[in-house]
Order: structure tokens, then sequence, then C-alpha cells
């Protein structure tokens, strides 16, 4: 086989959104060459399409804000499971890491007194998101795009390489991460989009930042890319996944038409002032306060509009809920008939606010509904439904350092990771966790491989036996469609006779499986129909044959992102039957309550075969077994000052007496 | 694909453009269906009929003064031999040895003005130079060095051209208020001359003003606005005028142009300026 | 669960396919559904027809700036041309963007753009003020923000005829998206690169090639973002260069009270 070229380098980032982004600032700014690898081109991640803002507790607005009521508003939001170590490290680092921004050339909506302007969101108590206009993430994607380019012409005047420190690999897809004998990280194995051609990259230290896994669902936000890499790669690098089951379905995506289903309506327009309701002209939210929400949301709608000028005497509305409670009061009045033509409700700002304030607050909101749907958001209502939208779930990660536990040089941050925001993220905390931990997995990073070059141990080698099964990996879409005795070959029992299948055929039925039975409502019928429908899916998948050559091949980037988007669609359907309550993103229909037993529990994801590691996925023998093993974890106590933080009252709703008494 | 490390050695025998080696190939000049030629032809034929009767107007060096009425191409006159105006601007600044049209001498201003002018020059140089045609129809010249050297670099001066047409602008008012007198040049007296002039002079003010230099030089050049409101709303409304910046253009050409016309056609005695009052 | 209209039609697509050693349109009969765009009819080809075409795509909601292509030859976003625009009757032409390299059939090395974005110095941060110590009024964030809102699609490099129809021109022009750049970095309220000795508005003319713009305004016509490049960037940028290199009332004025400002 052909030679694969390897290159060397300290610190590989893989992703290029905010998360990745800002780890490789601050590797680079740690003194240590880095190299970035994107799927798309750099600048286009998936970031841009965030639009609300940035979550931090810097009181621009409201000056009774700060980290403690922020940590509080996470917690709350993610039910208590969060880790709260994280949380307490994101509320705390949020407003630097922000201000960071502006000198790097951001440039956010203004507050009457010169200062960063914050907005209200759902979940938060106090106006709190940075924001420019509602194309927030466009501009920290921007700015971190600029502020690698501004390193780069450091480097330029001091060695003549713009590319000397660090370096955007864009539009390369990494397939495998690499581990020396020892367990450590060596490296990982990538295939460039354009030439279709191998590269290894030798580094002690890989932090994922690849985002999330809606592309297993079929009505989702998410582009082409979260095929969940990261998770997949973690897992097959003998990493833990937790948190699987919770599935941020936002509440408002467009439903109509068809082409653009699920693309996202943004959580401003509620929270500048847009209301929901149903086909009879209600505003159904205020049906929907649960319990522990009660006494924090206004009980009539003059009170909720009356908040919108005058925060402080009167209590939130309700369409300001968390995004889990707001999405299933949606999918309820839809199911109960009350929905829009369309299937969806009706989310209005046209009779809230004149046209020229909605189209200088949410421009791109109008010019999406007046682009896709012909829609005039400032003059008709919008129709919306809940559109799968964030993945809480990830790599199971030490909260300060971002290191994957259990592989010694490997790190995760942004949406791949899992734990910070517990069952349930607020909008705005995506965003800021992206910076937080996006620098602190830098950080970590480059310290791990500082020492590792430090300690005067040679580097881990990267042997060919790897590359080899790595590159045997990524051709066999194209061995498949060689017909019967390829597949043969390859100890496929029931498959030899039969023809190829069709990647995009494939993943259209994985998306309708997910969308289906795991869901927003779950059954455990349905969940364990979607394991044995996954179990066949992957069955199909090693025979996903492609047409054509190895240069720009879609249909061949579809087959092999097929096995990570298996692979996480099974953690997410075995921990989601496994859990058996309701809370946050995973609401149970045969287990419709909050259970405080299942508060400090994390069902923790790994590889069944432990070998598989090493090999191919499809080469696990028995596909029913499934290729996902679930282990329950007891979570580490709540520090007892945060807990502090608390009312009484409060906790007894989410903590078990044992805790509360301890 | 690593960001921007391609190399494209240049190619100087080959074909350029669209289809440049290495370029999706096409031989195609354009792939447009819609009728993108449309809007340079009549750009081409308005300004070719506008240039063709204003040198014909300004070289004529007759007709332009009907009393109380001055064609605006004639204004200021600053030959020896105008016609009297009466209280008219105008003043034999240049003497016996400027042997053309006084027109000639006036006229370079607000024509400067016009041809330095960002509008103008995106109509001509996609009407006359074809540089390009239309968007995405490939222009027809081997080369292209923009307004980077001489003579297109004088593009530049259009400012000070602008500060000459607010001095015509300004003689042009003068000259509309002088129509407020009747051709025995008795004060108080409206016809449908002082109309035309009104109306061409207010348009010329509305071209003039949101001009893409005025809009600098009121606020555009400013880094702070916040610490200087009235320039700030000054240039809030020039920009708003800016915005219809070549209607304004079309319409004081076809005003002036009109104007004189209209001045024309009294001077050489076709018709009478109707009297309203 | 929907009443879903069933209004489909056959459409008659041409598609460039091929890519660096040559290629040529191709003919597609392809099924189009009410409220699609045509990135969606891409995407049944491939699906259907064609697995292996090749097409940039990311958001597919005109938020990214991946998926530029040229329909019936004008430079647009596949994500936001809907198939409304087109008579049923009317063939349908996509080709890669032209005034770049072609990679493989609508996908070209846009590599130009990551070259130019890299030769235009960086925001400098004032050098007194500490993160979070920023005071900057909305007003004079607007005009910068406008250019902030640019996606990078690159369809206004793509449509300006001075790189476009000479290549020769590429290594000298920055383009209207990165002459942006610099306009936008020039009014940011806090920007210090006057510290620094940089003049933007000098360089801008003799290192990012203002020059060759002759304000034809095509930028302007295909921005998807419906940013004003020509009249709030690039002719305010001329006049800013004019300022500095051909009026001598300011550059006197500058000498004298440099202090001032």
């Amino acid at each position: 086989m052909t030679q694969v070229e390897r290159q060397q380098w300290d610190v590989v980032v893989v992703g290029a959104g905010g998360a990745g982004l800002r780890a490789a600032i601050e590797a680079r700014e740690q003194g240590l060459r880095t190299a970035v690898i994107c799927k798309s081109l750099f600048g286009k991640a998936h970031t841009v399409m965030a639009e609300g803002g940035i979550a931090a507790s810097m009181g621009n607005v409201n000056a009774g804000d700060n980290w403690q009521v922020h940590f509080r508003d996470t917690m709350r939001g993610g039910k208590f499971l969060n880790s709260w170590r994280m949380a307490e490290l994101h509320a705390k680092e949020a407003p630097d890491r922000v201000w960071e921004l502006e000198t790097w050339g951001a440039l956010f909506d203004r507050t009457k007194d010169g200062r960063i302007s914050q907005r209200n969101f759902g979940g938060h108590e106090y106006p709190r998101l940075a924001h420019v206009g509602d194309r927030t993430g466009l501009e920290l994607i921007r700015t971190l795009q600029q502020k690698v380019v501004s390193l780069q012409q450091q480097d330029f005047k001091e060695t003549g390489d713009y590319e000397s420190r660090i370096k955007v690999f864009q539009e390369c897809t990494v397939t495998r991460i690499l581990k020396g004998p020892d367990g450590r990280v060596s490296g990982i194995f990538y295939y460039e989009r354009e030439s279709g051609r191998f590269f290894v990259i030798e580094s002690p230290a890989v932090v994922l930042a690849t985002g999330g896994i809606g592309k297993s669902f079929k009505v989702t936000s998410n582009s082409w890319e979260y095929t969940g890499d990261g998770h997949a790669l973690a897992l097959l690098a003998g990493a833990s996944l937790i948190n699987m089951e919770f599935v941020q379905f936002h509440p408002t995506g467009m439903v109509w038409p068809p082409s653009v289903k699920g693309i996202l309506v943004t959580e401003s327009v509620r929270g500048d002032g847009g209301v929901l309701r149903n086909s009879e002209g209600k505003r159904f939210m205020f049906d929907y306060i649960p319990d522990v929400f009660k006494e924090k949301y206004a009980q009539s709608e003059d009170e909720g509009d009356r908040w919108y000028e005058d925060p402080d005497n009167n209590r939130r509305p309700p369409e300001l809920l968390p995004r889990d409670e707001v999405a299933r009061a949606i999918n309820s009045e839809v199911k109960a008939g009350r929905g829009s033509p369309h299937g969806g409700v009706f989310l209005d700002v046209s009779t809230r606010l004149p046209a020229e304030e909605i189209k200088r607050r949410l421009p791109s909101m109008h010019h999406q509904f007046k682009e896709l749907a012909d829609v005039d958001i400032t003059a008709e209502p919008m129709e919306v439904g809940p559109t799968c939208h964030y993945v809480m779930g990830g790599v199971d990660v030490d909260p300060d350092t971002a290191a994957a536990l259990g592989v010694p040089g490997l790190f995760a941050a942004g949406e791949v990771a899992g734990g910070m925001h517990g069952s349930n993220r607020l909008g705005g905390n995506s965003l800021s966790d992206l910076l937080v931990f996006g620098r602190r997995a830098g950080l970590y990073a480059a310290e791990y491989a500082r020492d590792a070059a430090g300690s005067g141990a040679k580097r881990a080698e990267v042997d060919e036996e790897q590359i080899a099964a790595a590159s045997a990996e990524a051709l066999r879409p194209f061995s498949a469609e060689a017909g019967a005795g390829a597949a043969g070959k390859d100890g496929d029992a029931d498959g030899g006779t039969r023809p190829p299948e069709n990647p995009y055929t494939l993943h259209q039925e994985l998306q309708q499986s997910m969308n289906d039975l795991v869901g927003i409502i779950r059954r455990e019928a349905e969940m364990s129909e979607a394991l044995n429908r996954l179990g066949d899916l992957r069955v199909r998948a090693r025979r996903a044959g492609v047409e054509g050559h190895r240069q720009f091949n879609p249909g061949w980037h579809l087959a092999l992102d097929m096995r990570n988007m298996l692979l996480v669609s099974e953690c997410v359907a075995r921990a989601a039957r496994e859990r058996t309550e309701s809370r946050g993103g995973h609401t149970r229909d045969d287990h419709p309550a909050m259970d405080r037993d299942w508060r400090k529990q994390n069902l923790v994801c790994r590889l069944a075969d432990p070998a598989g590691g090493a090999l191919p996925a499809a080469d696990v023998p028995d596909p029913e077994r499934g290729q996902i093993r679930l282990e329950k974890r007891e979570m580490p106590p709540i520090r007892p000052d945060l807990l502090d933080l608390f009312e009484k009252d409060e906790l007894v709703k989410y903590l078990t007496d044992e805790e509360l008494t301890e | 694909m690593a960001t921007g490390t391609t190399e494209r050695p240049p190619s100087p025998d080959q074909p350029g453009g669209v289809r440049a080696p290495g370029r999706a190939a096409i031989s195609a000049r354009h792939l447009r269906t819609d009728r993108w030629w449309l809007q340079p032809t009549a750009t081409f034929a308005a300004l070719t009929v506008f240039i063709v009767y204003s040198t014909w107007r300004a070289l004529i060096n007759d007709d332009y003064y009907a009393a109380p009425y001055v064609s605006p191409f004639y204004s200021p006159c600053l030959g020896s031999e105008c016609v009297d105006m009466k209280g008219g601007p105008n003043f034999a600044l240049f003497g016996d040895w400027w042997f053309m049209s006084p027109a000639v001498i006036i006229l370079i201003f607000p024509l400067g003005f016009r041809f330095t002018c960002y509008y103008y020059r995106k109509s001509y140089y996609r009407s006359f130079w074809a540089s390009p045609p239309s968007c995405a129809v490939a222009e027809p010249h081997k080369t292209y060095t923009g307004e980077t050297r001489f003579p297109l670099i004088l593009q530049n001066a259009h400012r000070y051209f602008f500060y000459a047409a607010l001095v015509v602008a300004a003689i042009l008012t003068y000259d509309a208020v002088l129509g407020f007198r009747n051709s025995e040049y008795e004060w108080g007296h409206v016809g449908l001359g002082t109309i035309v002039l009104w109306i061409n002079v207010v348009l010329i003010w509305l071209y003039t003003l949101s001009c893409h230099s005025c809009r600098h030089i009121v606020g555009g050049r400013l880094r702070h606005f916040s610490k200087h409101p009235l320039r700030y709303r000054a240039w809030g409304w020039v920009g708003k005028l800016n915005q219809r910046h070549a209607l304004l253009a079309w319409a004081s050409l076809i005003s002036v142009g009109l104007a004189d016309l209209y001045v024309y056609l009294l001077a050489s005695g076709a018709f009478d300026d109707p009297v309203l009052f | 669960m929907t009443t879903a209209p069933t209004t489909g039609y056959t459409a008659h697509f041409k598609v460039w396919r091929g890519d660096d050693e040559g290629g040529g349109l191709e003919d597609f009969e392809v099924e189009v559904n009410e409220g699609e765009v045509v990135l969606d009819i891409i995407h049944r080809l491939q699906a259907t027809q064609a697995p292996d075409l090749a097409v940039r795509w990311n958001c597919k909601a005109g938020k990214c700036g991946s998926c530029s292509a040229e329909i019936n030859g004008r430079p647009r976003l596949l994500c936001m041309t809907r198939m409304s625009v087109f008579d049923r009757a009317e063939t349908i032409t996509v080709t890669p963007l032209r005034a770049f390299p072609v990679v493989r059939d609508l996908v070209t090395d846009v590599g130009f753009n990551y070259e130019k974005a890299r030769e235009i110095p960086s925001f400098v941060p004032p050098e007194k003020l500490a993160p979070g110590e920023y005071r900057m009024q909305q007003e004079d964030v607007d005009r910068s923000q406008e250019f902030r809102k640019c996606i990078e699609c690159f369809l206004c490099q793509d449509t300006c005829h001075v790189v476009r129809d000479h290549e020769e021109n590429k290594a000298s022009f920055a383009g209207p998206r990165f002459l942006m750049r610099v306009a936008e970095l020039d009014m940011h309220p806090l920007d210090a690169a006057k510290d620094e000795g940089l003049d933007r508005r000098t360089s801008a003319q003799d290192e990012h090639g203002l020059g060759y713009c002759n304000i034809t305004k095509c930028c302007t016509e295909v921005c998807p973002e419906h940013i004003k490049i020509t009249d709030n960037a690039l002719i305010p940028l001329k006049e800013r260069a004019a300022d500095r290199k051909y009026d001598p009332l300011v550059w006197l004025g500058n000498k004298i009270f440099r202090r001032k400002e």
C-alpha cells in the first residue's frame, strides 16, 4: 500500500468551531505548535448557527447578576445532574472569556453606557446573554478565526511562515485516534476530502472539539458535520461517554416548508417578547409550568407582559421556561390536536413589537423566514415545532482539565464533552461552555504535551499496523462495490451475496428510526425496537458501497460517517432505555416523573468489545449484541458551599433525603 | 486542503479570466439567461443622447438667455461676450482671448463632478467600457488596472469637484431666485420657467448633497459618531439621500437638460413663457 | 400529520461535472417539491442519481456561506435560491464558482480568499485598556457590525471582474470581502493600528489594491447578507484613502494637528 504522509505537531485539535479554535489559540499561546483539523472550510463551523448569545454574568444590564446566580440557573436547568464543578468553573470564567473576545476585535451590541449589552433568555434569572443581533455565533467564530490569523501573522513576522506554529487543515476528516503501546495517545489518522488521501499526525495530545450528533435525527437544526465523530473517536480510543440519553430538542424549529424543517428559530424571539399560541389562539405555556418552577414564573398573561418592562417586580412569562419544558409543551399541544396547519404551534412576535424593532433585533430570523418560507414575521406568526438541537452527553472528562478519563493525552471540550449541562442545557450556555472549556482543554493539553516532551520519554511512535488498519477501514466502502466476493471475504456470514447498500438510504433510515423511536417522548418498547433496527443497519452499513473515486466524494464520506452515527445512536438508545425516569432532555412516557434516586446516577457508555478500540467497528462479531456496554456510576456529592447557594425548599425537589442530611 | 497554501504559477500566454487554466472548463463567457444587457444598453443610449445634446448646446453659444431665465449650462457666464442678464451671475472674468462658448468654462465643473461621481463611474464603466458589461459576464479586455494609475487615478479628485458643485448649485439657486421676476425684471412673478428652474435646482441640490464625498466629509470620516452628535445626524440624513443617489443622478441630469431646453425654446422664440402671476 | 400538498414536478437541470483536467455540463431530470431550494435538488441528485456529485454545504440556512455556486450564470448560495423563482419549464444550470480553480464538480479551491485574509493586519487592541474595560457606543460600532455580518461565502470575490476576468490581478487585489475587512477595522472605534504605525487607509490603496475597484457594484448585488459593500465599505474607504493621499488640506491639517486626535 502507499506510504501515508506523517507530520509532527505538539497538540492536535479536532474541530474548528468555538471550542476547537479557543483550544488551539490557547495551546499556541502556550508556545506549542498546534494543528487544527476540521471537516469544513475554516470559519464555517456549526457554531455560526448559534444565534441568541453567550451567557456570562457580567451584570451589565442588571447589576444583581453574578457567578453564583448563573451557577444556580445552570444547575436548575440541568435538573441538578450537571457536573457541579464544571458548572462552577463555567459560571466563574465566562465573563473573562467574553471580555477577552473584545480584545480580539469582537463587536457586541452595546448598552447605553457603552458596555456589552445582555439579553434575556430561557432559564436565566437576569439578562445575561452577550449578543450581536441574532448572529452571535457568527461573531464568535469570526473573532476566533481572526485571532488565529493574527497569531499566524505574528509567526510570519518571526519565522517567515504563517503556518509554523498554528495551522488549519481544512476539509479533513479524522477517522481514528492512534495510541501507543502504553495506552497513551500518539496521534491521529485522517483523510483529506479534496484528494481522498490519507495522512497521519503524530502528536502526544489530541483535543476533541467536534460538536454534536444531531445528524442521526431526521428533524434537526444541525448540519451535516454533526455526525458524532468526536464521540465515536473517543469510544474507539477507549474513553467513555456519559449522559448520552439527554438530547435537547429545541422547542422552536421551522416546520414548513419540508425542506427546511428543523432549521432553528432562535430563543431570542421569545426573550424579546415573542409568545407561543395554539390553534385556538391561547398562550398555552401557562398550563405547563412544572411544580419545581411554580414560584419563578408568571401565573397570568398580564404579569408576564409586565416583566419585560419591570423584571424586578414581576415574574417572567412561561415561554421562557427551560427548553425541555417548552419543547414538551409544544409536543403535547400538537398531539392534542391544537397545532398549526403544518404540525407546529404559532410563535408570534408581530403583535408584540413594532416591525422596525423586529427587524433590528431579529434580522436573520426576518431574513430566514422571508427567504425560505415566504413568511413576514413582522406581520404574521411563525409556525414552529421541536427540533433536535444539542446533545448534553459526551466524553467523560475531568472537570478542571477537560482530559478524557482513561485515555492519557485525549481531551474534549464543547458539545462533545459531557457533564457540564446535566440533563438539559440552558440557551446561551453553549457558547460560554465552548470558550471556558475550550480554553481549559487547550491549556491542559499544552501542559500535557509539554510534560510529555519534558519527561524525556520518546514520543509514542505510530506503528504501521494501526495505520494499515485505519486505511483498510476507510477504504472498505470502495471494495463493497466489487460485489459478493469482497463482502464474503470479510467473514460476513449473512451478507455474502447481497448487493452493496446506498449510504444515503442507510442514513435516511437511521434518521427516521431515531426520530420516531428515540425522539422527544420515549417508551421502552420503542427503544428496544430502535436497538434492533440499529443492529440491522449496522450489518447493512458494512456493505455500504460507493461509486467513483476518492476525490471529494460525498457518498464515501457519508459511508464513513455512518460508523460514528451508528455508535452514538446506540449510546443514546441504550442509555435512554436504561434511565427509568424523566429528566431534562430525557422524557419517558412510561416513567413520567423525575426520580431523586436517579439524580446522582450517570450512565456511562463504553465500547463493548475492548479490542474494538483497535479494530474496525464493523468487525464486531455479533451485531445483535451491540457495540456498547452500559454502566451506572454515582456522581460525587455537590460541594457544601455550592449547595448553600440554594434554598432548602428547592433542594428537596431534587436531592434525596440522605444527600440532604449529609 | 490547508488554508491558502495552493500555488498557482502565473501563466501569461494562456487564455485568461473565466477560461484560465485550472478553472471549471466552460467555454461560454457567461451563462446568464436573464436580459442582463438591457441596463447597460439603456444607460449607453441615455448618456449618449445627453452628451450629444449638451455638446451641441454648449458650443452654439446662443439662445441661452430669455429674461429672466438663464440656462444652467451658461451660468455663471464668465466670457466677455455674455448676454446682459441684469443682476445675473455674469462677469467678464475671461477676456477677449477666450474664443469659445462661455459654457465651456463653467460646464467643466458640473461635468467633472458627474464624470467622477461614484454612480456615473459605475454606469459608464459598465455601459461604455464593458468593464464589466454586467455582473458575472466576462469583459472583453485583456488587461485591467482599474483606477490604480493615470488617468483614472484622477477619479480620486471627486471631492474637489464636489466643492465646485456646491458653488455651482448656489449660483443656480441664485438664478432660480432671479426667476421670480418677469421679463421686465419686476419682482414677485412666477412663470412656468420659474418652476422649471426651481425643480431643476432642487434636484441638483439633492444630487449634490447625496454624493458619496459629501457623505464622507459630513461625517463618514469620523471614527466616533458619539462624540459628534450633530455631524452624526447629518451623516444619517446624507446617508438616506445617498441610497437614492443613482435616482437623483438621473433625475437631475434630465432636469438640467430640460431646463436648458426650456430656455432655448424661449430664447429662440419657439414659444412664450406662460406667466402664472 | 400534516396536509402536505403534492405539487411536485420534474425539472431539467444541467450540472457541471468534472475536475481541473476538464469536464462539462451534464443533464439531469429530477423531481422538485414545494418549498425546495436548489441545494435540495442537488442533494436529491446525490441520493438518487449521482452519489459522488461533489458539493460543499453546511448549515442550509444561509448562515455559513459554504454552498456558493453559480446558478444560471449568477453567483448565489444554493441553499438560499428557492426553486419557485424559476419557471417550471426552464433549464437550470448549476456550475462551480468561475473565478477560482475547480476541485471537483461544484467544489472550488477558495484558498485565494484565505491567503488574502492573512494579508490584512488584524485588530490592534488599545494598550491601555484591560479586558472588560472596553467602552463603545452602539452608533460607533454600527458600521463595522454591518461588515461583520459577512458569512464569507466569497460570492463577491467570485463575481468581482478584477480577479474573475484577470487572473494576474489576484496577487495585488484583496477583493471586496477583504477591502471591507480593512474598512471594518478602520471604522472600529478602538482599533489602535495607528499606535503601531499602521495606516490602514493608505495601505488599502498601496498594499491591498483598492484602486483596482471601479465600483461597478457587482459585489453588492450578489451579497446574500445584503451588506452594502460598495456604498458603505469600499467608497468610504476610497474617500478615506483620498483624505490621506489626495487631499492636501487634510494632509497638512494632520501634519500640524497630529497630536489632537
